[in-house]
């Protein structure tokens, strides 16, 4: 794996674990906890992992932010943190 | 101290590794909502899901899938002569694969938890729900 994209892609993981878990409303939250996912499927993929990848594409980003937004919408966007 | 910092930059995936499992806890302790708490715990999962991958990995090497090793048209895999240095090792993949499917059914149990309790006490911040307990 080059390392530069390596580096990048795991700031960007950084990143968006640290708005996902800090911003002000949970349906924001939801989105950036799929993009999370999305960047971790792309790190599974330089690294070789090709089947870890594809179910993380699926199952981690697609199902469980579809989860995510159905609990947000039975319950309240309002967080106080 | 170059050699200090020349160690730390070699491996600066595991202090990248190590600063997203922080961040993960820092969410489970410390915020107050309850989702905000199951995003921190699939955070930290994910966090040791990618250092078990990245044991896995080998420079120089290819995905674990033999060429022409299966059907009538390849030389057959016991003719085949393998070096395991070719290969990243997929034992860690597999398992990781599992741990995958299992955060996610935990994410969900822990969002219908928190939907119930939503249900009950109008709200998802936890020092008001302790508020409403004591009120009882």
């Amino acid at each position: 794996m080059p390392w530069q994209i390596d580096l990048i892609v795991l700031i960007f993981v950084i990143l968006c674990a640290i708005t996902a878990i800090s911003v002000k409303d949970l349906l924001s939250t939801a989105i950036l906890f799929g993009a999370y996912s999305f960047m971790m499927c792309l790190l599974w993929a330089i690294m070789g992992a090709v089947d870890v990848a594809f179910t993380e594409a699926s199952v981690g980003a697609g199902v469980s932010t579809v989860f995510f937004v159905a609990a947000v919408f039975n319950t309240t966007r309002r967080t106080k943190d | 101290m170059t050699d200090f910092f020349i160690g730390i930059m070699t491996k600066y995936n595991y202090w990248l590794y190590i600063i997203l499992m922080m961040i993960g806890l820092y969410a489970m302790i410390v915020k107050n909502n309850l989702i905000k708490k199951i995003v921190g715990m699939n955070i930290f999962q994910t966090a040791i899901i990618l250092f078990y991958i990245s044991i896995g990995y080998k420079t120089n090497a290819t995905i674990p899938i033999i060429k022409n090793a299966h059907g009538d048209h390849g030389t057959g895999a016991h003719k085949l002569i393998i070096h395991a240095a070719d290969y990243i090792n997929p034992l860690p993949h597999v398992l990781m694969l599992t741990a995958i499917v299992v955060s996610v059914a935990t994410f969900g149990v822990a969002l219908a938890l928190s939907v119930k309790i939503y249900q009950r006490y109008q709200t998802l911040e936890e020092d008001e729900i302790r508020m409403r307990l004591r009120e009882k």
